[in-house]
């Protein structure tokens, strides 16, 4: 039996990724800053508009260090979206948020307006961005796919978005479980579980059991109030059909 | 060396306290050397379980902080010679606690107890963590209701995440212990079923503690229940559960119910 899950008017939430500028800090910081002044100096409005992502896994400061430094580069018109590698120790709810996952691209030529005379500036822009879309042929990926051998619990998240997850185990609520490829779960659904979720409406979500909190395929998502009451705690297939999410009870 | 059992929930007021004390007792009367250590800074309440309330004189944080040697803090019981406390500060709060510290004074009641039982304070912050962070085995306090299952479900996580043993790829013993169990609610499906909490937290059944008003009684006298009153339900319960850490197999009855469940089994076999 198949039942229609989704009404037309669904609110899509979509996973995209974008290109930022990573910028890489080392120490000592009034000498970074320094030299990244003089970048901006030769290149005026680089930053500008432009994403950029504060990568600090190889600088061991503390927290107020770390604020004073986001303070120095907002002075300067850097405006950081999120910061990478960062321990929860150095960071406060007012600072921008942690990153993680980054996947590395080409580094960004940083075109100087006038010739560069001193163009040994080996400025760090450890920079990679150049918002262009990454639409090269792609040979046919592997496929990939995750195997997670115990129960997910509570506040925990499993995020890959590689491919295909299967979890030997259940799902508590509270968890949440999200995968580019489809999701496969041997043993009970309670909390969340979002399917191809960087674009992928073929992706599909197998439970054993459905008690779930949220499910999303593709951005299409539906509240557990949503759900039909009739498949609560029944073996379930969830797919796209268009922009509905539909349900067959599997046994 | 002793094992050293943390005795957490994620949720206060569940019984980890209670169980920390009934528990202590009961192995210290199988004559093993105890020792029950209250990580709750700044809330101390198993010092008044235990019945030594006016018997403290230095705490954890004092030897902690070397102000005190940890026989000058270890506190004995009056009625078991087997059994110890180390009580918290109720004057201090969590931050007085030092990873390094916690290391230290662990390592050092390993040395003289055959068991070193961490009463965890509630919640997920720092207190929490370290009362977990040098354990061999957790028992999970759970009553049966959904909002105590989840913030279960949530330390089983970091149990798996955060301690020492989970960080050096060794798996934690972890065991639930279902307490303020009601036979009578539980008939009329007022609460979670003991087979639904299993399902939910997949982890091995230490015990079901009923619901009784022997515990009170017993913290009322100051005593841990399996002292003050060893042939109550709630007592007998804590017995048991006591043998089954210590590694005797003892089947588990649900209060109220005739059968035993043996808790479930995951076989595995060559395809
Ligand atoms: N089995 C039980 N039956 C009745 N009351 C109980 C039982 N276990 C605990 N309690 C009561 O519940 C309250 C909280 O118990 P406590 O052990 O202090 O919890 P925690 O340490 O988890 O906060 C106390 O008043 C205690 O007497
Ligand atoms: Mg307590």
């Amino acid at each position: 039996m198949t039942k229609v899950l989704t009404d037309a008017r669904s609110i899509r939430i979509k996973g995209r990724s974008f290109l930022a500028v990573v910028l890489s800090p080392d120490l000592p910081l009034d000498q970074w800053l320094e030299r990244l002044d003089d970048l901006a100096a030769r290149s005026a409005g680089f930053f500008l508009d432009r994403p950029v992502v504060l990568d600090v896994s190889e600088l061991s400061i503390k927290k107020a260090e770390l604020k004073q430094l986001i303070d120095d580069l907002a002075a300067r018109k850097v405006r950081i979206m999120g910061i990478e590698g960062a321990r929860p120790s150095q960071l406060t709810p007012e600072m921008p948020p942690a990153m993680k996952g980054g996947k590395p691209a080409s580094d960004v030529e940083v075109t100087a307006q006038e010739p560069e005379t001193e163009a040994e500036a080996d400025v760090a822009a450890t920079v990679s961005p150049a918002p262009q879309r990454q639409e090269a042929p792609q040979v046919r990926a592997i496929p990939q796919s995750l195997t997670i051998d115990e129960p997910v619990r509570s506040g925990q998240s499993i995020i890959f978005p590689e491919g295909d997850i299967t979890i030997v185990g259940s799902v508590a609520s509270g968890a949440e479980v999200i995968a580019g490829g489809s999701i496969h779960i041997y043993g009970t659904l309670r909390g969340r579980a979002m399917a191809g979720s960087i674009g992928n409406s073929n992706a599909r979500i197998f439970c054993r059991r459905l008690e779930a909190e949220l499910i999303a395929i593709d951005g299409i998502y539906k509240m557990a109030e949503d759900m039909d009451s009739s498949l609560r705690g029944h073996a379930v297939q969830l797919s796209l059909e268009g922009e509905t999410i539909m349900a067959d009870v599997l046994f | 060396m002793g094992k050293v059992i943390v005795v957490t929930s994620g949720k206060g007021g569940v019984g980890k306290t209670t169980s920390t004390a009934a528990l202590g007792a009961a192995l210290a009367q199988r004559n093993e050397k105890v020792a029950v250590v209250d990580f709750d800074v700044g809330l101390r309440n198993l010092d008044l379980v235990m019945g030594a309330e006016r018997r403290v004189v230095y705490d954890l944080v004092n030897v902690i902080n070397g102000d005190a040697k940890l026989p000058q803090a270890l506190i004995r019981d009056k009625r078991l010679d087997t059994l110890f406390l180390l009580p918290a500060s109720q004057t201090r709060d969590k931050d007085a606690l030092t990873e390094e510290g916690v290391e230290r004074v662990i390592g050092e009641l390993k040395k003289y107890f055959d068991w070193v039982i961490c009463d965890s304070p509630a919640g997920i912050e720092k207190g929490a963590t370290l009362a977990m962070r040098h354990a061999d085995v957790a028992v999970v306090v759970t009553n049966p209701e959904v909002s105590s299952v989840r913030d279960s479900d949530r330390i089983i996580g970091m149990l798996d995440s955060k301690t020492l043993k989970a960080e050096n790829g060794e798996r934690m013993e972890k065991h639930l212990l279902l307490t303020r169990y009601d036979s009578v609610r539980a008939e009329r499906g007022d609460m979670l079923k003991v087979d639904d909490v299993l399902e939910i937290l997949s982890i091995p059944l230490l015990g079901i503690i009923p619901e009784s008003t022997d515990v009170l009684k017993a913290s009322n006298l100051g005593a841990p229940v399996t002292l003050s009153d060893a042939r109550s339900a709630p007592a007998q319960a804590y017995f048991e559960a006591a043998r089954r850490l210590a590694g005797e197999i003892v089947p588990v009855t649900v209060p109220g119910e005739k059968r035993g469940i043996f808790g479930k089994l995951f076989g595995r076999k060559a395809a």
